[in-house]
């Protein structure tokens, strides 16, 4: 039988999967992805992660707890930094996850923590893929192979994200092999919807904010669907970068969406007790105001957030919208 | 120019004295207060954290005292104080005010860019040597304030008569604040180890140890932790902190001499494995290091919503039962309210105090 390597469903999972499911299955490693985010996962996180902690956070405990009783190993990635620029790290509730697994789960398996630096060499990516492969003894020939072909799935996926699919139809896409058509959504509004891949794509935890808004008309533009050239231009409108990959991310796409006029408003998907998001949201809405008094909207989801809530706000929102676009 | 600066702990007095002698004239921040916390937390963000709301009402306060400009530290991260400044000043544009923050970033981060920014602190007239004269001086002074705290703490559990020894500090707080030149300053600093000294104390006592772990900002305010450590000393109860600003008093922490960032970083394995910002991992290697010093048990002060803090205090139930020692998490935002942390206070001390109890049994059984 083969090794049975776990990947919960979160988190990094919305910008890496494809790359960690491909390399895996080339060593010959059975992958088990947990199940999408369902009330028990969320149950289950909130039960056994530390109370104060986000709910991102204790949504990736809910997705551990599904699964670990069903693989030998956890790969639960250190994520740090995955580019240079300036101090950017991940969220530190990132960099300590698996230390915080470790701490608030019992009878884990193995968990396969590998720590993600990739500004410590050129090849570091390599690097790491081979110490992973030979933690399962292949061949480097074997690594060399299945690397190569994880970072195509990759850019695959990125590209259809970069061409306006979300992430489960471009996993999907790739995974019964079809080509992407060019989806040329229709919606007479256009809104960014902007916050952390984990919120933004699991749409358990946002109510599926993005078929409401095409429900009301609306076509939702995310972070992923902008280039990485694209948004790096972006950072000089920031006095200083943040600390924070995501948060730089989003506040870029924002700047981008604002520079260029594209959208119609913005909406920030953000977690209730967020830390960078403090920040961030705050950031996002006087910028907002300051460059061309874009509307602009605040999720907040937390675990109690009922649906109906979101509808009435999603829906006051893109009236006003509406309305405004009259007037002009 | 009128400059203002954030309020932490008694350092305020070394700064206001630095700030004078380079020529500008010091605005002396307000220690912060229930309208302080009020005003920052109208204004800033809902989860920013206590310190940055704190600072905020700073601001606002010391600009109706006519501040124009604040000087702020900055931080490399990867944390939220790191991007203080620029939400400050974002913020405080809104309002409409014209005020400067200024941010020192730790010369870690770009050492050019530091002596770019302290230029503009250097008056023009003024040569460098002298300007750097004037900053170890400022220095020197805070190392003599934190002394004199770190000696409060100290003594405060031993006391005969309750209050001699915060009567004792204050005296000396005024002595180096009064003290103005370097030989002023030394002479000051021998003066008031003295009346620290003169303290009549008790030493047969054996009273509890506690440390004192968390984020920077909330360890070192008492207006902002409820004068945790005095309200302790008062009790009996014998406190360290770790986190000091100058490291005169840091080096004194626990084991004499082993504080240095790598031990701490050596003590956290295997429970944290990973810098996380803040005084996260800190906060995990400091309880290891309390639990092998024999202390009683340690509380760790946070920020509601702090990023590293949280993290620490999840991976805390593992430490404290691997290490047996127990430990408090006492998070702080505008809505805590000090009688229901000193009822806290009295519970874990009950609790200490039992632990200590049976532990002595066990050893006469023994
Ligand atoms: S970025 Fe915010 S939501 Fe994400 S893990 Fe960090 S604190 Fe949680
Ligand atoms: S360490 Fe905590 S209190 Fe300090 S900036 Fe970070 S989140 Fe805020």
């Amino acid at each position: 039988m083969p090794v049975r390597v776990g990947i919960p469903r979160f988190l990094g999972y919305f910008s890496y999967y494809p790359w960690w499911k491909t390399f895996f299955e080339e060593l010959g490693l059975e992958v088990v992805t947990s199940p999408p985010t369902n009330q028990q996962i969320l149950n289950a996180g909130v039960a056994e992660a530390v109370n104060d902690a986000c709910i991102p956070i204790k949504l990736y405990h809910g997705h551990v707890m599904e699964i670990k009783d069903q693989v030998d190993i956890l790969f639960v990635p250190r994520l740090v930094k995955v580019r240079k620029f300036g101090t950017e790290t991940f969220c530190p509730k990132f960099l300590g996850l698996p230390d915080l697994l470790q701490a608030s789960i019992n009878n884990l398996p193995e968990m396969l923590d590998t720590r993600v630096d990739l500004t410590r060499g050129c090849f570091e990516l390599f690097r790491i893929s081979r110490e992973l492969g030979e933690r399962f003894g292949a061949s480097l020939s074997k690594i060399t192979r299945a690397y190569l072909h994880a970072c195509q799935a990759l850019q695959g996926y990125r590209g259809l994200m970069s061409r306006g699919m979300f992430a489960d139809d471009a996993l999907e896409c790739m995974e019964k092999g079809y080509k992407a058509s060019q989806q040329k959504e229709q919606g007479s509004l256009s809104i960014a919807v902007l916050g952390y891949p984990y919120l933004v794509y699991d749409n358990f935890i946002n109510m599926d904010i993005v078929k409401r808004l095409k429900t009301l008309g609306a076509r939702a533009l995310t972070v992923e669907m902008v280039s990485p050239r694209q948004l790096l231009r972006e950072a000089k409108n920031m006095p200083k970068q943040m600390f924070w990959h995501y948060s730089n991310r989003a506040m870029h796409a924002a700047y981008y969406y604002l520079n260029r006029k594209r959208v119609d408003g913005i909406i920030h998907v953000t977690a209730f007790a967020c830390g960078p998001d403090a920040m961030l949201d705050r950031l996002m809405e006087i910028e907002s105001r300051r460059l061309g008094r874009m509307p602009f909207l605040t999720l907040s989801i937390d675990e109690e957030t009922g649906t109906g809530g979101v509808e009435t706000r999603l829906e006051a929102f893109i009236d006003m919208l509406k309305r405004r676009r009259v007037l002009e | 120019m009128k400059i203002t600066y954030p309020h932490m702990g008694y350092s305020y007095i070394a700064f206001k004295m630095l700030i004078n002698d380079l020529g500008y004239e010091p605005v002396v921040p307000p220690e912060p207060s229930k309208r302080t916390i009020d005003l920052g937390a109208r204004y800033a963000p809902e989860f920013a954290c206590i310190p940055y709301k704190v600072l905020l009402g700073t601001y606002l306060e010391t600009i109706e005292m006519g501040a124009e400009m604040a000087i702020s530290s900055g931080g490399v991260g990867p944390c939220r104080a790191g991007y203080y400044g620029v939400m400050h000043q974002k913020i405080l544009n809104e309002l409409g005010y014209d005020f400067k923050v200024f941010i020192l970033e730790p010369p870690q981060s770009n050492y050019l860019d530091f002596i770019k920014k302290l230029k503009v602190l250097k008056p023009s007239v003024m040569s460098w040597r002298t300007f750097i004269q004037l900053i170890k001086k400022g220095y020197s002074k805070l190392e003599a304030i934190d002394e004199m705290e770190f000696l409060m703490y100290r003594f405060m559990p031993y006391e005969i008569s309750k209050g001699d020894t915060a009567r004792a500090f204050k005296i000396a707080l005024d002595m180096l604040d009064q003290a103005q030149t370097e030989d002023e300053i030394e002479d000051a600093r021998w003066e008031c180890r003295k009346v620290m000294a003169k303290v009549p104390q008790d030493r047969s006592r054996d009273p509890l140890k506690i440390g004192i772990i968390g984020e920077i900002y909330v360890v070192l305010e008492p207006a902002v932790n409820f004068y945790i450590q005095k309200t302790l000393g008062e009790m009996g109860v014998y406190t360290d902190r770790s986190i000091w600003l100058t490291s005169y008093a840091q080096k004194n922490v626990v084991v004499e001499g082993k504080v240095g960032e790598r031990d701490i970083h050596e003590m956290a394995h295997p429970y944290l494995n990973e810098m996380i910002g803040g005084h996260g991992i800190n906060s995990i290697g400091e309880i290891v290091i309390y639990a092998k010093g024999g202390y009683d048990g340690v509380i760790q002060l946070a920020p509601f919503s702090c990023i590293p803090e949280i993290m620490a205090k999840g991976i805390v139930p593992r430490v404290s039962r691997e290490e047996g020692i127990p430990v408090m998490t006492i998070f702080i935002d505008e809505q805590t309210a000090a009688a229901g942390v000193l009822t806290r206070l009295e519970a874990f001390l009950d609790l200490l105090q039992r632990r200590r109890e049976q532990k002595t049994v066990k050893e006469r059984l023994a």
